[in-house]
């Protein structure tokens, strides 16, 4: 039997048990398979900071201004780490400027975390992008307080109750995060 | 004859315009060569993939490479590749300058892994201008390694060997 001869055969032929079973056998293996990925999926969730009380911590601005990150509870804090060798970061800095100043009284507070190892640098970008919200150094300690800060850029939403509401790890899209956001400040 | 010239002109005027584009497009949407200090720059015979690393730190026997953290050392003072050095970072200076000084008296044939880990692989300012200075002072044997998105997703996620500290 030539190939085109099998193929016409499967196509039209009654199909048989064996390769029914086969077929079911696979699709099962197949849905096991991402039953299981779901399962690591969800542990690796509840292993994060989501829905967890978000880490204190206490630093000075830029403007010599204590921020300490208890006393904006009643509001919705967006904690942006962010580097200046980052350039995925300074794609996304705009919109939280624009961000601040929109929903600002609305009850948002954005929070800058600057991972790099040179503060000056760091200093000279905040004044180039005109960033309208504090902006302090972050370090290991406070990377490690947050789950390991392994990779930029790296947002958390936090809620007016202090509650870690949202994890964006890398590229995200910025309407994503927008949407988030407004849901949070809508229950404000 | 004149029915020709006017096919010849007009096939030069098609395949002029057709070039044109192309020209246009790849510098428009960033399909052309890739600049020097781009991580997209490597070429990909030198890139590693993590479980290829995994696998030769694991492995015994006298050919371990040399691993080195080439950005930033906030990160790697977080978490970093089991027995990596920290090098300098590739986008600065005085970063690739404690690269060379750290590589200056090995022999040119020394197995290096350079690695990042900061960003999305097409985003890293580090690990493309770190492989340039190596290949530039004579290193043979250098490889990259492929890190897609960051260190904490494609290395310490995985359950990949890290350590901490300085």
């Amino acid at each position: 039997m030539n190939a085109a001869n099998k193929v016409l055969t499967v196509i039209q032929g009654v199909p048989h048990p064996r390769r029914v079973f086969v077929f079911a056998a696979r699709v099962g293996y197949l849905l096991a398979a991402l039953l299981l990925a779901a399962c690591i999926a969800a542990g690796a969730q509840t292993a994060t900071l989501v829905g967890k009380k978000a880490p204190e911590f206490t630093r000075t601005d830029f403007n010599g201004a204590k921020i300490h990150l208890s006393n904006f509870r009643g509001k919705v804090v967006l904690l942006d780490f962010w580097a200046t060798w980052c350039a995925s970061c300074q794609v996304e800095m705009p919109s939280f400027v624009q961000w601040q100043r929109e929903y600002g009284p609305r009850g948002l507070q954005v929070i800058g975390i600057s991972m790099d190892d040179d503060p000056a640098s760091a200093r000279k970008l905040s004044v180039k992008l005109k960033l309208n919200y504090p902006v302090v150094m972050g370090d290991e300690n406070l990377g490690e307080l947050y789950g390991g800060v392994l990779g930029l850029p790296l947002t958390y939403l936090i809620d007016g109750n202090g509650i870690v509401r949202s994890k964006f790890q890398g590229e995200t899209d910025l309407k994503t995060i927008e949407k988030q956001l407004k849901a949070l400040l809508d229950k404000h | 004859m004149k029915l020709s010239l006017i096919r010849t002109t007009g096939t030069i005027a098609v395949l002029a315009f057709l070039f044109a584009a192309h020209t246009q497009i790849h510098s428009q949407f960033g399909w052309g060569a890739p600049p020097p200090e781009s991580a997209a720059s490597i070429p990909s015979a030198q890139l590693l993939q993590p479980d290829e690393l995994n696998r030769l730190l694991h492995a015994s026997g006298a050919n371990k490479p040399l691993v080195l953290q080439v950005g930033s050392h906030m990160l790697f003072a977080q978490a970093h590749i089991a027995g990596a050095e920290y090098a300098g970072s590739g986008s600065q200076p005085d970063g690739l300058n404690q690269l060379r000084t750290r590589v200056a008296l090995l022999p040119r044939k020394t197995f290096i892994v350079l690695y990042c880990g900061c960003c999305p692989w097409s985003r890293c300012p580090n690990v493309g201008p770190a492989f340039k200075l190596l290949q530039d002072m004579g290193f043979t044997n250098v490889k990259v390694l492929y890190i897609a998105n960051n260190l904490g997703s494609d290395w310490v996620d995985k359950g990949y060997p890290v350590e901490r500290g300085q």
